[in-house]
């Protein structure tokens, strides 16, 4: 063993280039680093560590308690956790559907039309995007308003359907309708480039060979964006998965009890809005934390998936 | 950029003309949320599409007359209001701006220890949820006694834009040639003075893109001053707007698109002004 010791080459020690260098890579990405760890490293520890103490309104950031896993055996104890679960499962579900089918419509119809009127009608689709959600659940409170202002009530009469609050009486009628159309827009995006990536001469030679648009659509566009179409399938459930904004401001989880309550909208009333006064922020934690791990789960698949190593490749030169 | 499919000759006209229809029909849901909006603010009263008496001003009274607005009592006034927001995407944007592409160069063009672990938790952090930490921030707000201040917020804003930030920077500087950047390191600046001289003008462009894309998304921010500047003078437009929406009682359809369109104004400019390159951000760039 000594005498292996003995024939190592002494260690080679960072030279002083070397050292500066890193000296100046983290100048630059020092700020960064240190917004990420006090806005998200530690959010995420504290969300675990949290999610095992008592910290609520009423013990105060001084006096909360570590009480081991109770406030996960609380959530699994309550009585609204199935419906909740429940409610969550359609939301994503449903909204997932349409945001993917109507994403990929929009998408598709307006790459097959002259391309400034494409480009409106893509517009037109990103406005609820880049709305502040205040305003645009403020028009979706207004179509679905009780008569005689909203404008739902107009649209169904004549098919012979009773006027009605439409938020009281189909409010996830209503949250499907507002989440789908803002969320629409992420896929439109994501598969307008995707289709415009396509080479035009396959197009081309299709056309020559007497293929209709259905066929063209079917046997040469959606699958060369399959892969674009399941980025946006798993991205998206992720963000519905985590998202409660929209029902918050629209029906916010009711009417009555939970009637369109979803997970992370539990989480939400439980520590940071509720009538009760008591902010349970531990227990919101636990339902955040069951959250956090499934974000970090799928964001983890989805840099497994669309090739991650080619994604953070070295720099191609280096001046030192 | 060419249209996928050219129309041909001997093609039925219902072929061409039925992306047109179709798409037509499925916008028109937008199109009626937004002229109403607009609509519902000059007139006193507007059921479905019918207004209700003449065109009018009234719904802006308060802009002028927030004492003759019963909902506008016990508010802030629109104006402090209105600068409070104006702060927030202003300082959220620039220094989110500022930090990114500090970082984005680094990734872009050094190399050191870490790197990969690195950038691929700002992949990580780009499509994790952020909202989910909500409840977590409350504390680390309350501990480092930022809770209920604008500071507090911005910085939690800004820390939300970097991965997307950063990712996006790194990818324009990515498509800028070295030559000139070498040539300037070779003349013996430091990397900092290269930086900020030769590499951030070269990419003017995508930092004007990605800064009125954070401008616009710290404007539109409801959730984080909601939460956590819940006193009255620290608050913003979205909170004013969300207090009027949210009283329960008879809702003033009239003077809440009056101020909700005073809110989306500078938004709805921005967009027709820079659409396209917003477009193409938010499509290069994966964020929902």
């Amino acid at each position: 063993m000594a005498r292996i010791e003995e024939i190592t080459l002494p260690r080679e020690r960072p030279t002083p280039a070397r050292w500066r260098f890193n000296a100046t890579a983290l100048l630059f990405m020092g700020p960064a680093m240190v917004l990420v760890l006090v806005f998200f490293i530690a959010p995420v520890i504290i969300t675990f560590a949290m999610s095992f103490t008592d910290l609520a309104t009423s013990t105060g950031l001084s006096n909360w308690q570590w009480i081991g896993p109770e406030n996960y055996a609380r959530i699994f104890r309550s009585q609204f956790w199935l419906p909740i679960l429940g409610n969550t499962l359609v939301y994503v579900a449903v909204v997932l559907a349409f945001n993917v089918i109507v994403g990929l419509g929009v998408a598709l119809l307006s790459v097959h039309m002259e391309p400034k009127a494409g480009g409106v009608f893509r517009a037109l689709w990103l406005l609820p995007r880049i709305s502040p959600s205040v305003v645009y659940a403020l028009m979706w409170t207004w179509a679905a308003a009780s008569p005689p202002f909203g404008m739902l009530n107009y649209v169904v009469a004549p098919f012979g359907l009773e006027p009605r609050y439409w938020i009281q009486s189909d409010p996830w009628l209503i949250v499907i309708f507002i989440n789908g159309f803002v969320g629409a827009s992420f896929g439109m995006l994501i598969l307008t480039s995707a289709i415009k990536a396509i080479p035009e001469d396959l197009f081309r030679a299709a056309q020559v060979d007497g293929a209709s648009a259905l066929q063209v659509i079917r046997r040469i566009t959606l699958p060369l964006i399959k892969w674009p179409i399941l980025f946006v399938l798993v991205y998206q459930t992720m963000s519905l998965f985590a998202s409660y904004e929209y029902i918050y401001l629209t029906t916010n989880g009711g009417p009555g009890l939970f009637a369109t309550e979803t997970w992370s909208l539990w989480a939400f009333h439980s520590a940071l809005s509720n009538y009760y006064g008591n902010l349970e922020f531990a227990y919101g934690a636990a339902l955040a934390a069951i959250l956090v791990i499934m974000g970090l789960g799928i964001s983890m698949v989805l840099l497994r998936v669309f090739r991650f190593g080619q994604l953070v490749a070295e720099p191609r030169v280096e001046v030192e | 950029m060419a249209t996928v499919v050219a129309p041909v000759p001997g093609r039925s006209r219902w072929l061409v003309l039925m992306p047109y229809v179709v798409l037509a029909l499925a916008t028109l849901p937008i199109l009626v949320l937004y002229v109403w909006l607009f609509y519902s603010s000059f007139f006193p009263r507007v059921e479905g599409f019918r207004p209700i008496g003449d065109l009018t001003f009234d719904n802006w009274r308060f802009l002028w007359d927030p004492a003759s607005v019963p909902q506008m009592r016990n508010r802030p006034p629109v104006i402090p209001l209105t600068v409070n927001t104006l702060l927030f995407a202003t300082l959220t944007s620039l220094i989110s701006l500022l930090v990114s592409s500090m970082a984005g160069y680094a990734f872009s063009r050094l190399r050191f220890k870490g790197r990969r672990v690195f950038l691929g938790g700002v992949l990580l952090l780009h499509s994790f949820p952020s909202v989910t930490l909500l409840i977590a921030l409350f504390v680390v707000l309350r501990t480092l006694g930022l809770y209920d201040k604008l500071v507090g917020v911005i910085l939690v804003q800004t820390a939300f834009a970097l991965p997307f930030g950063i990712w996006i920077m790194k990818g324009f500087f990515d498509n800028i040639p070295w030559d000139l950047e070498m040539s300037a390191l070779v003349d013996g600046a430091g990397r900092l003075r290269t930086w900020w001289r030769i590499m951030l003008p070269l990419v003017k462009p995508g930092l004007l893109a990605l800064g009125i894309l954070l401008f616009v998304e710290g404007w539109n921010q409801f959730l984080l001053p909601f939460v956590f500047m819940p006193s009255g003078s620290q608050q913003t437009l979205s909170t004013l707007v969300r207090g009027i929406l949210g009283e329960g009682r008879f809702v003033d359809y009239g003077l809440l698109t009056a101020v909700g369109l005073y809110y989306i104004a500078p938004v709805l400019v921005l967009f027709v002004l820079a659409q396209d390159q917003l477009m193409r951000i938010y499509a290069g760039g994966v964020k929902g």
